[in-house]
């Protein structure tokens, strides 16, 4: 087992950092953001590692590359917002938050456990970085339109991007909000699904069919755009991309657990925590 | 008491009108509600805040923790029974639970849907929201109490849930009452008993007072829009001043004011009451009125509460 991974704080990637180079920057967050992520896990007992694992390349490239958001201020009004919708990957979130400078490392150490600020789903009043409060599923996309209703009454160029599950998507309020985003041409509003394909104990298939998702998508107002999850030149480039007069739906494609070899795409590894010799070999493969 | 009556929806939208006219964060958001929320005049003077987001309840408390969250002050109105039914649970995670400064506006609350029915009642809202901590929930009485609660909300910082109700009222408050929360007020003195009430209860209240007074009983009445935070101090201090209490209020008996009332009497000072209140069933179909009176709020049932106490 190579040595325990302390994280470093990263700062964001400046603006206009050749694409490249940023996505190579951001591979190495990430991979940074996962070896963390594995440890928080394992040290708590309890999280849901494979949901984690298919979103941080998503949060790596949003923080690091795409939020107008400083470390140093993070209560700046002006702030570019982010809301994590599927809440229980919480880990993801904190680690990155971690790994952004807005959360003290030693923090991760807490997750879970009694009376810590990290709580198994975020709560905006003890984590500063946390937007809102999510882990019942369909919370954060109103909310998020909420966000991008008072950037556009306040004529200011602030974005908003949510990230939601797929198997989420079953929560009807996404489609009221998705409704009304389309209806006041929230362009500044990014939905990113988190297509993994898995919920908690099938696929999305066998559980609830989504497809045609970017139909659907499309359907209710949205510009649809399809990429790969783990893209992170390809994520950069979807989420600075010049507003079109509506909402933006990136469907992304994720792989649960990615890129480990025995999580990848194995709906057991949804809240199943590693035990040290995975975590050993999680860790081998993230080196 | 002047016999006049009022409309409170109109002291809460001409109120609501004031506010934005001189603060820019004051938005509405409402589920094609604006018609049901009295707010065709505020949307015409202000269309950029009025924001209707269909008929789409949990996103229109979402977007209001959204705007809340951005720094507006969102007055999130739609009818009571669909606001708090149907977005209970943001109600609970995105205002409660978020500490967000969220306006919740109940329209039409408890029976005021009369014969529409038990769809359209809101005789739960009470109980379910009672058990949702820092959430303020407010049930003024007549206009004035409604434009006061009106004006603290928006002054306040933290989520509140007011009812706004339907049935008009004679004015009992006049427009230099200030609403405080955890402040309930002697309306009406009195030693043999107290009647606690709250919207449009608190008139049939101090009607009942009226019969009570003409029988030689005379009892004191006390105003309770505060449901949460609860005036304890006056409750108490009633209780120990009369002995007797009894409680009125247009919706569920059981996780309401009553309840509310009883669960501090029980530990601080055990007191014989009543609670009045719809007993654990659906209304049948009725008048707003009527049904009041078929659950023994009318004035003479209310005196005959007290008496069963004397």
């Amino acid at each position: 087992m190579n040595q325990p991974p302390t994280l470093p704080v990263f700062g964001p990637i400046p603006r206009g950092t050749p694409p490249d180079e940023a996505a190579a920057r951001l591979a190495e967050i990430a991979r940074a953001i996962r070896r963390r992520d594995v440890l928080v896990i394992a040290g708590a007992g309890q999280g849901h590692i494979g949901g984690d694992f298919s979103a941080i390349d998503i949060l790596a490239t949003l923080y690091f590359a795409v939020l107008n958001l400083d470390p140093a201020d993070p209560a700046d009004p002006e702030r570019d917002r982010f809301v994590l919708s599927k809440g229980h990957c919480s880990a993801a979130l904190y680690t990155t938050l971690a790994a952004f400078g807005l959360l003290e490392a030693a923090a991760l150490d807490t997750y879970m456990r009694p009376g810590s600020k990290l709580n198994g789903h975020p709560d905006r009043n003890k984590v500063t970085g946390v937007e809102a409060n999510t882990g019942t599923l369909g919370h954060g996309l109103p909310v998020a339109a909420g966000f991008a209703l008072a950037a556009k009454l306040d004529a200011s160029p602030r974005r908003t991007f949510v990230l939601t599950g797929d198997g989420e998507l079953e929560e009807g309020s996404n489609w009221e909000a998705m409704m009304t985003a389309a209806h006041h041409g929230l362009e500044n509003l990014t939905v990113i699904a988190d297509v993994n394909g898995l919920q908690q104990g099938a696929t999305t298939v066998a559980t609830t069919a989504l497809a045609p998702l970017a139909d659907k998508a499309n359907a209710f107002g949205l510009e649809v755009v399809e990429v790969s999850g783990h893209d992170h030149r390809a994520l950069l480039e979807t989420f600075n991309a010049p507003p079109t007069g509506k909402p933006r739906f990136v469907l992304a494609h994720t792989v649960k657990g990615y890129p480990i070899s025995f999580m990848s795409g194995n709906v057991a590894w949804h809240h199943k925590v590693p035990g040290p010799a995975q975590v050993a070999q999680i860790l081998e493969e993230l080196s | 008491m002047n016999a006049e009556l009022f409309d409170c929806r109109v002291a809460f939208a001409e109120t609501l009108i004031e506010l934005a006219e001189t603060d820019e964060r004051v938005v509405v958001v409402v589920n094609d509600s604006v018609g049901s929320s009295n707010l065709a005049e505020f949307q015409r003077r202000f269309p950029e805040r009025t924001i209707n987001v269909g008929i789409a309840e949990q996103t229109m408390v979402g977007v209001g923790a959204g705007l809340a969250l951005s720094g507006r002050i969102p007055f999130v109105s739609a009818a009571a029974s669909f606001l708090t039914g149907r977005a209970t649970e943001q109600i609970k995670v995105d205002a409660a639970y978020a500490n967000t400064n969220v306006k919740l506006c109940g329209q039409s609350p408890g029976m005021g849907y009369g014969a529409l029915g038990a769809t359209h009642h809101s005789i739960e809202d009470i109980s379910w929201l009672r058990a949702l901590p820092g959430l303020t929930i407010i049930v003024p009485a007549d206009p004035a109490e409604t434009s006061a609660a009106v004006r603290w909300m928006a002054a306040h910082e933290g989520p509140v849930y007011l009812r706004v109700s339907r049935l008009p009222v004679p004015n009992i408050f006049d427009q230099t009452y200030r609403f405080s929360p955890g402040r309930g007020r002697v309306v009406r003195d009195g030693p043999a008993a107290t009647v606690v009430a709250n919207g449009v209860c608190l008139t049939r209240a101090l009607e009942a007072a009226n019969l009570l007074a003409e029988q030689g009983v005379e009892i004191r009445v006390v105003s309770m829009p505060s449901v949460q935070p609860l005036d304890e101090d006056l409750v108490l201090a009633c209780a120990a001043a009369t002995g007797r209490l009894v409680t009125v209020e247009e919706g569920q008996v059981s996780g309401g004011l009553g309840a509310a009332v009883a669960s501090l009497l029980a530990v601080k000072r055990p007191t014989p009451m009543r609670i009045l209140g719809v007993p654990g069933v659906f209304a049948p179909t009725g008048s707003e009125p009527w049904l009041l009176d078929h659950f023994g709020m009318d004035p003479a049932g209310i005196a005959a509460a007290v008496r069963e106490l004397l």
